[in-house]
C-alpha cells in the first residue's frame, strides 16, 4: 500500500489556484452554520475526462471533457439545504453558503469542530491516467483490440471499441472537523461486435477497468481478451435456442452475475430506504434473510477496483462492511446523514455523482463470500435448470423487494450437464428470500472485470459486484418457451 | 443496476443564487451574451487552423424539493453552464466541452478539440450539416414560461401534493414524499456555415411517491405531472390522488402461473415499446447492422390501421424544437402510415453513412404522435383485452435491438372477461418485438402526453408470462 499526501494534492489543485485556503473554508463554514444548522460541508471537485471510439477500423471520434466546481450542503435534522457553484471563487461560495442555509428557520447551532485531516494508505495511485499512454499508443490499442475480435472469427463483421478515462480530484471539508483528499484515476475499455451468419444477427459484450492507468489493459493481454470473450459471447448467440420461462433451478456463474446480490441484497440495505422504512429490509438486522451459506459484504477498500474508494464523498475512509453473516441480515449501508437519524455510525458509503448532486448511502464493491462446493459438482447436482454466466443490467423496486437482471449467456442444464445455450431472458425474484433457495455456494469467489454503473435518484456512479458460483434452488425465468 | 427514482419527473441540470425569499430560478443570459460566446468559440476553432467547426453553450437554473411526510427533505438551488465544441479539420474531427465559459477556457477547450482531431482517421462522411438543410425560420414555439415559484412556495405545493395522497386511505401510512422542480434554460447552437440558433425553454414539475402496507406487505407508486407552462400542471392534490390509488390497487399482489396470453400496456409503458421501435429505425444502429429492422423502408412493420407522425412544432410540447441539435430545420412527417414503415430517424452522419438525407433528428425525434385506432379509452380497452394482463410497471433493462428479444419484469393486473380480477407481480413478458408490433390489436385514446411520445394504451395480441 502507498502512503500518499493526496489531502495536499488534492489541496494543490482545487483551493491553490484560487487562492483559497482552510481559513476560507473556516469562514464559509461558518457562515453556513451561523443560521441554525446542525451541521454542513463543502465538496470541492476538479474532473477531466475524455473517451475515444473505434468503429469501422479507425478512430474516428474522441472527445475531452473538463467539469469543476464545488457544493455546499446545510443539514438542520433530516432537512438538507444545497447550492453549487461551477466557479470555485470565494465569492461563489459564500453566494452558495448562503442559498444552502436557507432550509433551516429554527434548530439548534452546530458547533464548528476544528480540523481533523483524514489519512489513510491509498488503494489506487493517484495519477492522471490520461497521462498514461501516449494518443498514438492510445490508437494503437484499440487498433489492436479490433484485430483481435475480427481474427476470432470469419462471421464478425462489426467491431465497437471504446477506451474512457477520468481522474476526479476531490476535497471535502465539513464542519465536523473532517477535512480530507482524495485523487481518483478510473479507465474503462469495452468492446462490442456483431456477428452473422445466414442473415441472423448477435452482438456480443465484454470489458474491464479500475482505478489504474492505461497501460493495465496492455498486461495479461487484457485488452485482446476483452475483444475475445465479447466475440465468444456473440457466437454462443448465434446457436441459441428460446429460452424456457417459469420458475426452475438456477445456476450462476462467478462474478459479473453478482449483480444479483447488487439489486436484490444491496440497494434495498442502504441506509436511507431503511431510515424511512421503505425498504423491504427495514428493520430486519438480527433476522434470517438467507441460507447458513450466505455471507456478503460490501467492501471499498480492495486495491485498485472501480468500486473502490480512499475515501467516500463525505471524507469517511472506507471500510468491508458485514450486511449478511451465515444468512443472518448484519448491518446497513450508511452516509452521515443517516447513520445520525439512525443513531449508528457512517460506514463510508456516502457517494454523489459530482459537486452538483447530494451524496446519498451508495453501494461499493458487493460480493458474497466462496463456499465449498467445487463448481462442476454444482452443476451436476441439477437434473434440469438454467446456468446462467453473463448478464447485461439489473433493476429492482426496494419497496415490495422484487428485481430483475437479464442474462446475456445462458445454458440449459439437463441431466447435471451443460446443453443448449438459450437466448437472453430476465430473470425475476423476490429479495428479501432469493438467498434463502440458495443451496450451494462454489469455492470460486470472482470479482467483475470493472465495468459496473449503478444508478439511483439520477446519480450514476461506478461499482462492482462478485460472487462465486451459486446454485439457487428456485427463480422465475423470463424465456418465451412456456 | 438502478432504482427508479422517487420522482421520475426529470429535473434537468441547473443553480444556486437565491435564497428562499427570491424567485425559483435565475435570470436567463441574455440571447446576445451566448451569441458572443458562441462566436468567440468558433473564431478560436478557425485561429487554431479548423477548416470547420460548430459550438453550442448552455445554461440552466432550477430549484427543486422535496417534502416528506410533511416536513422538508431537501431543498436545491441549480446552476449549471456548459461549452462544447467539435472541430473539423478537413475529415478529421475531435470534440471537448468544459463548463468554463472564460476566455481561456475557450482557448483550451479548443486546443483539446484540436489536439484529437490531429489524430482521428478522417471519416468521409463527417462534418457539419448541409447548408441548405439549416433552419432559416426559427419559429417560436413557446416553450418558455417562467414559473416565479419562491422556494416556500414549492414546499408549499409538494406538501399539499404529499398530503393528498396520505388522506387518501389508512394503508398509505408511509412516505418518499411529494416534490416540485422548475427548470429554465437557454440552448444555443452556432456553426462555421454561418447558422446560429437558440431559444429559452422552461420544464416545471410535480411528483409524488408513497407507499400502501398491508398484512406486512408494502407497495410503492407514484404519479407525477410535467409540463413546460405550469398552468398545464395537474392539480397537486390529483397528482397525490394518483398516487395513493396506485399504491393501493398494488396491494394483494399474486404471481400468476406460466402462460401466454394478450397482454395490454398502460399508456406510459406503451410509450416504451414505440422507444424501442424508434431506437430500431436510428441511423447509428441502421448503418452498424444492429437493428432488427434492417431493410424495412416502404414495408409493413406494423399493422394497417398504426399511423405514426412526427410533429416537432407542436406549440407548448415538451419534445418541440425548431431545429435539430445540428441546426438542421424540423418539419412534420409521416413515419409510419398505414402500418408501413415511411422513413428513418436520422441525422446527418448516419443520413450520409446510408446514402440518404438528415431526416432533422440529430439529438432524437420531436414530439411523435402514435394515433390511435379508435375512440378506445381504457375501460374499452380492457373489454378488448377479454381475458389477459394489463401491465402497469414494467422492470428491468431484457430489450435486445440487435435480435428485437424483450424479456422484462412486469407487474399489473389480472383481467378476465374485461373485469379486473387481481394485482399480479413477480413475473415477466417475454416475446419479441418484430411480432410483438405485428401482433397489435389496438392503440387507445387515452394517450399519455407527459414525453416526447404521445401514446395511448397498446394492446397485444399474445405474449409469454412466466411466473410460479
Amino acid at each position: 500500500m502507498m502512503t500518499i499526501d493526496t489531502l495536499d494534492l488534492a489541496r494543490q489543485q482545487l483551493l491553490t489556484p484560487a487562492g483559497l485556503g482552510e481559513d476560507d473554508l473556516n469562514r464559509t463554514l461558518a457562515c453556513l452554520l451561523g443560521h441554525a444548522i446542525d451541521s454542513g460541508d463543502l465538496y470541492f471537485q476538479a474532473r477531466r475526462a475524455e473517451s475515444w471510439s473505434l468503429e469501422d477500423q479507425q478512430v474516428k471520434s474522441a472527445s475531452h471533457a473538463i467539469q469543476q466546481g464545488v457544493g455546499v450542503r446545510a443539514v438542520s435534522g433530516e432537512k438538507t439545504g444545497f447550492a453549487y457553484s461551477d466557479e470555485i471563487q470565494m465569492p461563489a461560495l459564500l453566494e452558495a453558503a448562503t442559498a444552502a442555509r436557507a432550509i433551516a428557520r429554527h434548530g439548534g447551532d452546530g458547533p464548528l469542530q476544528s480540523w481533523r485531516p483524514i489519512q489513510r494508505p491509498a488503494l489506487y495511485p493517484p495519477l492522471d491516467p490520461l497521462l498514461t499512454l501516449s494518443a498514438e499508443a492510445k490508437l494503437r490499442l484499440l487498433e489492436a483490440v479490433d484485430a483481435e475480435a475480427r481474427r476470432q472469427d470469419a462471421r464478425v463483421n462489426q467491431v465497437m471499441v471504446s477506451l474512457a478515462a477520468a481522474q476526479d480530484t476531490i476535497l471535502v471539508a465539513s464542519s465536523d472537523g473532517t477535512l480530507a483528499g482524495d485523487v481518483r484515476p478510473l479507465v474503462r475499455l469495452s468492446v462490442t461486435v456483431i456477428v452473422e451468419q445466414n442473415g441472423r444477427r448477435e452482438q456480443g459484450s465484454a470489458g474491464g477497468g479500475g482505478r489504474v492507468g492505461y497501460d493495465w489493459f496492455l498486461a495479461e493481454e487484457r485488452a485482446v481478451g476483452y475483444a475475445r470473450e465479447a466475440v465468444r459471447l456473440a457466437l454462443v448467440n448465434l446457436d441459441a435456442v428460446p429460452a424456457p420461462a417459469g420458475a426452475m433451478t438456477v445456476v450462476l456463474g462467478p462474478g459479473w452475475p453478482g449483480i444479483l446480490l447488487h439489486e436484490a441484497i444491496g440497494h434495498g440495505l442502504e441506509g436511507d430506504f431503511n431510515r424511512k422504512g421503505t425498504s423491504a429490509f427495514a428493520g430486519r438486522v438480527g433476522e434470517r434473510v438467507a441460507s447458513p451459506l450466505c455471507t456478503v459484504v460490501d467492501d471499498g477498500t480492495l486495491a485498485e477496483r472501480r468500486g473502490s474508494l480512499n475515501i467516500d464523498d463525505e471524507g469517511t475512509p472506507t471500510q468491508c462492511t458485514t450486511l449478511i453473516e451465515g444468512g443472518v441480515l448484519k448491518g446497513y449501508l450508511q452516509d452521515k446523514l443517516n447513520a445520525r437519524l439512525m443513531n449508528t455510525a457512517p460506514t463510508g458509503n456516502g457517494r454523489r455523482e459530482s459537486y452538483a448532486h447530494l451524496p446519498l448511502p451508495r453501494m461499493t464493491n458487493t460480493y458474497m463470500l466462496p463456499g465449498a462446493h467445487d463448481p462442476g459438482e454444482i452443476i451436476a447436482s441439477v437434473e434440469r435448470g438454467l446456468y446462467a454466466v453473463n448478464f447485461g443490467g439489473g433493476q429492482v423496486d426496494i419497496t415490495s423487494g422484487k428485481f430483475v437482471f437479464s442474462a446475456s449467456e445462458a445454458y440449459l442444464i439437463e441431466n447435471g450437464r451443460i446443453t443448449r445455450p438459450v437466448r437472453g431472458a430476465t430473470l425475476i425474484g423476490n429479495g428479501p428470500d432469493v438467498l434463502t433457495k440458495v443451496s450451494m455456494v462454489g469455492n470460486d469467489l470472482q470479482l467483475d472485470a470493472g465495468v459496473g454503473t449503478c444508478g439511483k435518484d439520477g446519480q450514476s456512479v461506478p461499482v462492482g459486484v462478485g460472487q462465486p458460483t451459486l446454485k439457487i434452488e428456485t427463480l422465475t425465468v423470463g424465456g418465451t418457451q412456456a | 443496476m438502478n432504482v427508479p427514482a422517487a420522482s421520475s419527473a426529470a429535473t434537468s441540470p441547473l443553480p444556486m443564487t437565491e435564497s428562499l425569499e427570491r424567485s425559483a430560478t435565475m435570470p436567463l443570459p441574455a440571447r446576445e451574451q451566448l451569441e458572443t460566446l458562441v462566436a468567440d468559440i468558433l473564431a478560436e476553432a478557425r485561429a487554431q487552423g479548423a477548416s470547420a467547426a460548430e459550438a453550442a453553450v448552455s445554461f440552466g437554473s432550477a430549484l427543486s424539493v422535496a417534502v416528506r411526510l410533511g416536513e422538508v427533505e431537501t431543498l436545491e438551488h441549480h446552476r449549471r453552464r456548459g461549452l462544447a465544441v467539435t472541430v473539423y479539420f478537413g475529415q478529421s474531427r475531435g470534440s471537448a466541452s468544459t463548463a468554463d465559459w472564460r476566455q481561456a477556457a475557450i482557448r483550451d477547450t479548443v486546443a483539446s478539440a484540436c489536439a484529437i482531431a490531429r489524430h482521428t482517421a478522417a471519416d468521409p462522411y463527417a462534418g457539419l450539416a448541409d447548408p441548405e438543410r439549416l433552419a432559416r425560420e426559427i419559429p417560436d414555439l413557446d416553450l418558455y414560461h417562467p414559473w416565479a415559484l419562491s422556494a416556500e412556495e414549492a414546499i408549499e405545493l409538494a406538501r399539499e401534493c404529499e398530503a393528498a395522497a396520505l388522506a387518501m386511505d389508512p394503508r398509505i401510512r408511509n412516505s418518499e414524499g411529494g416534490g416540485v422542480a422548475t427548470h429554465a434554460g437557454f440552448g444555443l447552437y452556432g456553426n462555421s456555415h454561418g447558422f446560429c440558433g437558440g431559444y429559452p425553454t422552461t420544464r416545471h414539475s410535480l411528483s409524488c411517491s408513497v407507499i400502501a402496507q398491508d398484512n406486512g406487505e408494502m407497495q410503492r407508486n407514484h404519479w407525477y405531472s410535467v409540463a413546460r407552462d405550469r398552468v398545464g400542471l395537474e392539480a397537486p392534490i390529483a397528482v397525490g390522488q394518483k398516487a395513493a390509488q396506485r399504491s393501493l390497487r398494488r396491494l394483494g399482489s399474486r404471481r400468476l402461473g406460466t402462460r401466454q396470453v394478450p397482454v395490454l400496456f398502460a399508456p406510459e409503458l406503451a410509450r416504451g415499446l414505440i422507444g424501442h421501435f424508434i431506437a430500431a429505425i436510428r441511423g447509428g444502429a441502421l448503418y452498424r447492422k444492429a437493428s432488427f429492422l434492417l431493410d424495412r423502408l416502404g414495408t409493413p412493420v406494423f399493422p394497417e390501421f398504426v399511423a405514426i407522425r412526427e410533429r416537432p412544432h407542436l406549440l407548448g410540447a415538451l419534445a418541440s424544437a425548431p431545429f435539430d441539435s445540428e441546426g438542421v430545420a424540423t418539419a412534420d412527417r409521416h413515419l409510419v402510415e398505414g402500418g408501413v414503415l415511411q422513413g428513418y430517424v436520422l441525422d446527418s452522419y448516419s443520413a450520409r453513412r446510408l446514402g440518404m438525407t438528415t431526416t432533422g433528428n440529430a439529438g432524437g425525434t420531436h414530439n411523435l404522435i402514435v394515433e390511435p385506432s379508435g375512440p378506445f379509452g381504457h375501460e374499452a380497452l380492457l373489454q378488448q383485452l377479454d381475458t389477459g394482463l394489463w401491465v402497469t410497471e414494467l422492470l428491468g433493462h431484457g430489450v435486445d435491438t440487435v435480435t428485437g428479444d424483450y424479456s422484462r419484469g412486469a407487474s399489473g393486473f389480472w383481467v378476465e372477461k374485461g373485469e379486473i380480477q387481481f394485482p399480479v407481480h413477480e413475473i415477466t413478458i417475454a416475446g419479441n418485438l418484430k411480432e410483438m408490433f405485428t401482433g397489435i390489436r389496438a392503440l387507445g385514446s387515452d394517450v399519455d402526453k407527459r414525453g416526447g411520445i404521445h401514446c395511448g394504451s397498446l394492446l397485444l395480441e399474445r405474449m409469454t408470462v412466466a411466473g410460479e
